[in-house]
């Protein structure tokens, strides 16, 4: 979706602000955010893509107006409740409860199963690995054109980085289709390629000079430029 | 903004408690399990795993090939991987030619196995508008100044392809210790947003 998430080549965020001796986390809050959402991975109440699809859709104001921890409360809350976890109701009264009394307990029990689990994830990772078909359309250093498209939903192919020609960098595997896979149409593994394009090609002549961004892209974003074929990428 | 870190409304923290308790009472979460999980992200994987694999780098020529030939299987050989939604890290070398730097323009995709969490900075919508349009302008912010012919490349990670990079071994540091040289690299330089200096700042 062309939402405001889709920030590349954007004006008018100012400097970039640093912060010295940045903690990990800025209150308590945002690590149970942040271990609730890896909890909704690992049992698989959702996927990465829908989560990052339930970001985009928290609303375009209120994107730019929150914290990332604040972009990654909105998403959980959200598939929680859409994938029935949680009630809508059950959730605005609990909510309810902790603002009248900010003391009442969490309750809780010990879980070692659960905490093996995660803490394999969080040492051997749980991402979903390449996978051996379809071979690849494209060749190394093959000049390509990505689409130009609108799509309403879900996608990673960047707004700046449509309809504009790059070459084939590298062929990375075959990997899950985010735009289908956001939105409950399976995996549609595809090659998965990085492209390299020359500033020039995607920012005109107010491009610094020498700087090539390189994107990594699906075969579906891709189509190929007629009459060239293989040259160095 | 995004970008900064404003006071969150007391509404946030309630509903996060909600969440919490909403997902114990339904045997999905225990309190340790989130004590434990974000004290292996304060203490265990962070930028020192990344600078690891870099003074590696620059002491063994051939593993420095191995890691950008197969990012994933040279940092697996240090005992790093895992939880960053990754599956593929890419290793990119600066070199005086070629200045690399790492973003994500639709979201905050980051290589925690070897960076950890990453700061808010790389997560905000002005390095994450600008990286991409105007990186020397970005550098400059940064402190950093590369020659007109030095190239830069942008890394867009956009799919589940994680980039770190091997920035260049700072002049006079020959003497050093591999474990001496971890010391010196910063997750910045490892963004690509810094050089390492020697003797550090």
């Amino acid at each position: 979706m062309n939402g405001v998430h889709d920030l590349g080549g954007k004006h008018g965020f100012g400097p970039v602000e640093r912060e010295e001796h940045e903690p990990y986390f800025h209150a308590d809050w945002e690590k149970a955010v942040m271990v609730m959402n890896l909890i909704g991975m690992v049992k698989r109440i959702y996927n990465i893509d829908e989560f990052r699809h339930a970001i985009e859709r928290m609303g375009q104001a209120e994107y730019l107006n929150t914290s990332y921890y604040e972009h990654w409360l909105a998403s959980v809350s959200t598939l929680l409740v859409e994938k029935g976890v949680i009630g809508r109701e059950e959730l605005e009264a609990r909510t309810r409860e902790f603002a009248a009394n900010p003391q009442r307990p969490l309750g809780d029990s010990k879980d070692p199963e659960l905490l093996e689990r995660m803490m394999r994830v969080v040492r051997k990772g749980m991402a979903e690995k390449s996978e051996p078909q379809p071979a690849p359309r494209f060749q190394l250093g093959e000049a390509v054109v990505t689409r130009n498209w609108q799509p309403p939903g879900h996608t990673r192919l960047p707004g700046y980085a449509r309809g504009h020609r790059g070459r084939i960098h590298a062929f990375h595997g075959v990997y899950i289709l985010p735009d289908a896979h956001a939105h409950g149409r399976g995996r549609c593994p595809e090659p998965l390629y990085s492209v390299g394009f020359e500033a020039g090609e995607l920012w005109g002549e107010t491009a610094e000079p020498r700087q090539r961004v390189y994107i990594d892209l699906w075969e579906s974003y891709l189509a190929p430029v007629e009459g060239e074929r293989r040259r160095d990428g | 903004m995004g970008s900064h870190h404003a006071e969150p409304e007391p509404w946030v923290v309630h509903r996060v408690r909600a969440l919490e308790s909403l997902l114990i009472d339904k045997g999905l979460l225990s309190t340790e399990v989130v004590d434990k999980v974000v004290q292996t992200y304060e203490k265990d994987v962070g930028p020192m795993n990344g600078a690891k694999v870099v003074a590696r780098a620059w002491v063994d020529p051939v593993y420095k090939q191995r890691l950008l030939a197969d990012g994933t299987a040279a940092i697996a050989e240090l005992g790093f991987g895992g939880r960053g939604g990754g599956d593929k890290l890419v290793a990119v070398e600066n070199t005086p030619a070629v200045h690399n730097i790492v973003v994500c323009t639709l979201c905050s995709c980051y290589p925690w196995p070897v960076l950890g969490l990453p700061p808010v900075w790389y997560k905000s919508p002005a390095y994450r508008s600008r990286a991409v349009l105007e990186p020397r302008k970005v550098l400059a912010e940064f402190g950093v100044t590369l020659p007109a012919e030095t190239e830069i490349r942008i890394w867009d990670s956009s799919a589940e392809i994680r980039y770190m990079v091997v920035p260049m071994r700072p002049e006079g540091s020959e003497h050093l210790s591999e474990a001496e040289l971890a010391a010196l690299v910063t997750r910045d330089a490892m963004i690509g947003v810094a050089h390492v200096a020697f003797p550090a700042p």
